[in-house]
């Protein structure tokens, strides 16, 4: 494997070098400002901003959540989000697993057409609703609440679409089988059907979990106390402030991140699997 | 129990029947929940904005106007401007972002590339985080004076950029934000559909004497198409309605210059409490998504033929 690179073999592995090195560049290039988030929130607000930036971490990341924690309720944003994001999640998947059982496994009038408006409604825009939804949110005295945030959010068409898909791999035969043992339609669904779902269940409560975690516009619309927050909405409002205190913003984008990053490398497999049924598969 | 032999057929029917009947129900059961919702919080929403879009608020009720709200639309210059940014980051960002996700996709099914498990994992990662704390972060980035980026430019020998002051460059800080954000998760895709294309086209080419070039324009490409379609029909429709990025990263200025018109929705409806408004921006902003959205397909499935 020594030698100077001639020949055909010597070629590829030049042309390789020469590929993973500038593809490696691009990667460096997308990961830095995780890294500059990284160090940057360890500095004081006055010594974020410098010339050349940091490079090694400061000492000063606790003082900077600390008065993030404090000044800006940010413990309650986090117990918010993880309240939505969690509740949601799980009753998004019953909810979905549900309808796309029912759109997978049985025949019935109107399947077609329920099944067709509610894929339809994925081009509409989200925005037409926010007016509507914030009204609606006011005449049931629901602002502030978390029942606003996750009710409408439930029936995800992007879940009921995946669920529907993955089911009707699920064999007939094997629900029959069960039917005959007489077995009942609700022990059949989820003692023998959402089983054999794991992966994409798995990919479903990935996705749920990040849409329900970085959602904004709708919760910034219905969220009008500090203490109802979310934490997106609650460093939105941080930004607002005039001066800008960049140690707690920043060391607040990273707490924000940190869970779903850590989640992401876990279950980065589901992650892509999900991806993919959701877009390739036809 | 006691049952006398008369009842027993009667029974059975009965009980078959009923039990036909909750089979039938089964399905409706299982879809119930979703239905619900679904009319709740989405059909009853959507028909409730068309109704405000033909009204105005006067006097604290709702005043029907018929068309005003839309022919107001027409003669207002700032409805113009939201229309014609949201247009222009759309045909630069989209392009360079699918173009950049094809190569890499490409890059990354070569049999040259080394490490491409944690290079991949490396170009996924900004898509979990989520539009504000980009925002946020970018907006830190790009500051002027001491911003990471301007930092870069300057040692390279580049002039700094005024990132978030200038109105040219304040759209192209969106388009960058946004490369940097959805790129990765459109090699994804791609990559999952090259992977679906026969190596034996490849090595039949190749046999033939198909240069790199050659390869790539008759058999990757053509591959890819139902991935490309999928793709720049969900950006599109992504980026007309964008709101979070410009909220954040540049609240709308300066002067207007990143105000979009999902962006402007939002100001009309809780910055002046104008629902009526806003609500027909809104429909104009479905129409305009549904228009695009109907063209593209009707082009790339005719391409496809």
């Amino acid at each position: 494997m020594t030698g100077t690179p001639t020949g055909p073999r010597g070629v590829l592995r030049t042309k390789s070098a020469f590929l993973t090195g500038f593809i490696a560049l691009g990667a460096i290039i997308v990961l830095a400002p995780f890294f500059w988030l990284v160090v940057a929130s360890t500095y004081p607000s006055s010594d974020i901003f410098v010339t050349p930036p940091h490079v090694v971490p400061g000492t000063h990341l606790l003082e900077n959540l600390r008065s993030l924690f404090t000044s800006a309720q940010f413990g309650a944003a986090i117990r918010n989000s993880l309240v939505v994001s969690v509740v949601g999640t799980v009753l998004s998947m019953v909810v979905c697993s549900a309808a796309g059982y029912a759109f997978a496994k049985f025949t019935f009038k109107g399947s077609g057409l329920i099944f067709g408006v509610i894929i339809a409604s994925l081009t509409l825009p989200s925005q037409v609703t926010l007016v509507p939804l914030f009204q609606m949110m006011v005449g049931f005295g629901w602002l502030n609440s978390y029942q606003a945030l996750i009710l409408p959010s439930l029936a995800y068409p992007f879940g009921i679409f995946l669920m529907r898909q993955t089911m009707q791999a699920v064999p007939d035969e094997m629900i029959q089988a069960a039917r005959v043992d007489g077995a009942g339609e609700l022990r059949i669904f989820t003692r023998i059907v959402l089983p054999t779902m794991r992966p994409a269940l798995s990919a479903l409560a990935i996705f749920t979990f990040l849409a329900q975690w970085n959602d904004f516009v709708y919760p910034l619309v219905v969220l009008r106390t500090q203490d109802s927050y979310t934490i997106p909405v609650a460093l939105a409002a941080l930004r607002g402030i005039s001066s800008t205190d960049y140690g707690q913003l920043l060391s607040g984008t990273l707490v924000s991140v940190l869970p779903v990053l850590v989640l992401f490398l876990f279950l980065q497999r589901h992650f892509v699997s999900g991806l993919l049924a959701g877009s390739v598969k036809q | 129990m006691s049952v006398t032999a008369a009842d027993a057929p009667a029974r059975a029917r009965r009980t078959r029947s009923r039990r036909r009947l909750r089979a039938q129900a089964t399905p409706y059961l299982f879809l119930a929940p979703v239905v619900l919702l679904f009319l709740t919080f989405k059909a009853y929403p959507t028909l409730y904005a068309l109704y405000l879009s033909l009204t105005t608020r006067s006097g604290g009720q709702d005043v029907f106007v018929g068309a005003d709200n839309f022919t107001r639309l027409l003669g207002d210059p700032l409805f113009w401007q939201a229309l014609r940014n949201t247009v222009l980051i759309l045909v630069t960002q989209v392009p360079v972002m699918l173009v950049i996700a094809v190569l890499l996709a490409v890059a990354f099914n070569s049999a040259l590339l080394k490490g491409r498990a944690v290079l991949r994992v490396s170009y996924f990662l900004p898509i979990v985080m989520g539009l504000v704390a980009y925002g946020i972060l970018f907006s830190a980035l790009m500051n002027y004076q001491d911003g990471l980026i301007n930092f870069v430019l300057d040692a390279v020998g580049l002039p700094k950029v005024p990132w978030l002051a200038d109105p040219f460059w304040a759209k192209m800080a969106i388009v960058v934000a946004m490369t940097w954000h959805y790129t990765g998760n459109n090699a994804v895709i791609y990559l999952a559909q090259l992977q679906s294309i026969p190596t034996e086209l490849y090595e039949a080419a190749s046999v033939d004497g198909a240069t790199a070039r050659q390869r790539l324009w008759h058999i990757t490409l053509p591959g890819l198409r139902p991935a490309l379609f999928l793709t720049v029909v969900l950006s599109t429709i992504g980026t007309l309605q964008l709101f979070d990025e410009p909220y954040v990263l540049t609240n709308g200025g300066p002067d207007n210059a990143t105000l979009t018109i999902g962006m402007y929705l939002y100001q009309n409806a809780f910055q002046f409490f104008d629902f009526g408004y806003a609500s027909a921006i809104g429909y104009v902003l479905t129409a305009i998504v549904g228009v695009v959205a109907l063209a593209q397909m009707l082009i790339l499935r005719r391409r496809s033929r």
